[in-house]
């Protein structure tokens, strides 16, 4: 049969199960760990403004980049006391959800 | 004036609105393989039926110039007809008269059909043709949009509520169609999104086609927004009057009934389940094997396929059918399956439909972005919808039934009125697999071969288990039946169920999980 060719597998507790896959499936965003050292755009938009430079020690809640979205200014707070390892993104940059905008480090 | 010049000026008058945008916008439609508004309506109702109504209504835009301008019918056909002799209650939106675009009287046109069909109790179809709000009239444009969804809420569960989106739909637009019952779309015709192409690209530099962000196969396959996928407008319109005949006129109504057939001889029930629990099938053979003349009219087919669901005939009433799909994803729920389910069972619910389960399944989907998509609020919703209804429900377990899904399936738990099984029915709390795992975990690992051990366990709790009996045995499945007698016991079933009566405590209304 032509069509058993093309089963694949789907796992339910343990036991193998011999059937097809979905393109919604298949597309599924497969999870990663968050990195809490990368600094993502929440939302997409544009940089109005970089606050920091590479290398600079910055304190908790410290303003470090401005984005414009949805015609809002949206003032990015550095997480924790550390340091700024990179910049990414340029003044007047368009940029999409989930952009690593700044990485960072903390403060030992 | 003459009655005789009375009457032809009408004639010419009406012949006017009749032009729509004129024979150039007309062309320009027909060009991109689209029939006119007027066109869609008597395609859609029988011959000869369609009366139209405030054809001489005229916008009232002033500003930006629009004073000078006269739009046919401000854009959008209202009227009245039958399908196959059952009334209908009909508008179109005019792309052909300033890009069907909606402003305060176009609007009015369209809430005066919805209020008729509320009154009159009477389903409502709806063709969307439009290139949005008539920027031009402003805030009355917004105006128009809220008295129409609030007419979508207001008849939710009273009339059938219908969309049909040829062509462009595109911001506010889109919530009517959302809040109606049922929605088709057409292949390379229809486009629906909330924020468009251009502005996405200018905000986001996202490059997208209007037929890859919102087109017919999207909502049919991905968002689950489209109930109905069609090639063309014709096998669109077939679909719309399949359904119509298989829906009541309101909710206080039932479906009209056609002769009962014997399902065709072609489908052999006993033939199309594998032995072997872990194997697929297509379980709408099943279903035809079971519905009067194999007749099957299936809802969102594209969309969570690994559930199906549809209405078919027994004994000549529509019934509406819920089946786990082991050809897909191995029929395991989901956060879209079963929002796919859920709402379905609610719309046969309101519309005094019975339900039919048929189950085969081996639990909910495992996975990161199952959970992290919410699967517990999804799956909440099949729960919700099932207890709730209280129109006959009939569950037949043929395989599987695991875990949670054994109870969201329309258990006895859940208040099923019938549930029977099929002797290769395998109730238990999870697979053998898993459960001997967990059972004899101890035994497996401190065995000499731990997968012999594993195996023998597993065969052990197979041997117990996977069967029918033991949820037989505390009255949770009331009848172990051959394949070959489903028919006939889901026919004995819905005749006993035919005057059920059950009443709930009284509240203003539940809050499902959405």
């Amino acid at each position: 049969m032509a069509e058993q060719e093309k089963l694949q597998v789907i796992i339910v507790h343990s036991a193998k199960y011999q059937t097809t896959y979905t393109k919604k499936y298949l597309n599924r965003k497969v999870w990663v760990e968050p990195n809490f050292n990368h600094i993502k755009s929440y939302i997409p938009g544009t940089v109005i403004d970089v606050l920091v430079k590479e290398g600079q020690k910055v304190g908790a809640g410290d303003s470090i980049l401005i984005l414009d979205a949805m015609k809002m200014y949206n003032d990015i707070k550095m997480p924790f006391k550390g340091k700024i390892l990179r910049i990414n993104v340029i003044k007047g940059q368009k940029i999409p959800k989930e952009f690593v905008m700044i990485e960072i480090e903390p403060a030992e | 004036m003459s009655l005789r010049r009375n009457i032809l000026d009408l004639r010419k008058r009406k012949d006017e609105v009749r032009k729509g945008g004129g024979d150039k916008a007309m062309e320009k439609q027909v060009a991109q393989g689209k029939m006119t508004a007027r066109q869609r309506i008597l395609e859609i109702v029988d011959e000869g039926s369609f009366h139209e109504y405030d054809m001489f209504v005229e916008h009232v835009g002033t500003d930006f110039n629009m004073g000078n301008k006269v739009l046919a019918g401000d854009g959008v056909i209202i009227g009245t007809g039958t399908i196959y002799e059952s009334p209908v209650c009909v508008y179109a939106q005019d792309f052909t008269v300033e890009g069907g675009s909606l402003g305060l009287m176009h609007a009015r046109k369209i809430t005066k059909i919805m209020d008729h069909a509320l009154k009159m109790r009477v389903p409502l179809i709806g063709i969307n043709d439009s290139g949005g709000a008539r920027i031009q009239e402003g805030v009355n444009s917004l105006a128009g949009y809220g008295e129409i969804f609030f007419r979508n809420t207001l008849s939710s569960g009273v009339i059938p509520q219908i969309s049909v989106i040829l062509g462009p739909c595109a911001g506010g637009a889109v919530y009517s169609p959302a809040l109606t019952d049922f929605v088709f779309v057409v292949e390379n015709i229809s486009k629906m999104f909330i924020t468009g192409p251009a502005v996405i690209k200018s905000v986001l530099g996202e490059d997208i086609s209007m037929e890859a962000l919102g087109g017919a196969r999207v909502h049919a396959e991905i968002t689950g927004n489209a109930h109905f996928f069609a090639m063309s407008e014709k096998e669109c319109f077939d679909q719309i009057k399949t359904l119509i005949s298989y829906i009541p006129w309101n909710n206080t109504q039932k479906a009209k009934t056609f002769p009962a057939k014997e399902p065709k001889s072609k489908y052999k029930i006993e033939n199309i389940v594998p032995a072997d629990a872990r194997m697929p099938y297509d379980i709408r053979e099943i279903i035809k094997s079971i519905t009067d003349n194999s007749e099957f009219f299936e809802i969102m087919e594209l969309f969570a396929a690994n559930i199906v669901i549809g209405f078919g005939r027994m004994n000549g009433e529509t019934i509406g059918f819920v089946a786990n799909q082991p050809k897909v994803l191995a029929g395991v729920l989901d956060c879209d399956s079963s929002d796919k389910a859920a709402r379905f069972i609610r719309y046969c619910n309101a519309f005094n439909i019975p339900i039919i389960t048929l189950e085969d399944m081996p639990g909910y989907l495992p996975g990161v972005d199952q959970e992290h998509a919410g699967v517990i609020c999804h799956g909440a919703k099949i729960l919700y919808a099932y207890s709730e209804a209280t129109v006959p429900k009939i569950t037949v377990i043929i395989r599987k039934a695991y875990g949670g899904g054994y109870i969201a399936m329309n258990s006895r738990h859940l208040r099923a009125d019938f549930v029977f099984a099929w002797p290769t029915a395998e109730i238990a709390v999870m697979g053998p697999e898993g459960a001997a795992n967990i059972v004899f975990r101890k035994e497996i690992a401190e065995a000499e071969d731990p997968d012999a051990m594993r195996q023998q366990k597993i065969q052990e709790y197979k041997d117990k288990f996977a069967n029918p009996y033991v949820a037989a045995s505390k009255g949770y499945i009331d009848e172990v039946i051959e394949p070959k007698e489903t028919r006939k016991i889901l026919l004995h079933a819905l005749r006993i169920s035919a005057s059920k009566d059950v009443q709930g405590p009284s509240k203003k209304h539940g809050l499902p999980p959405f």
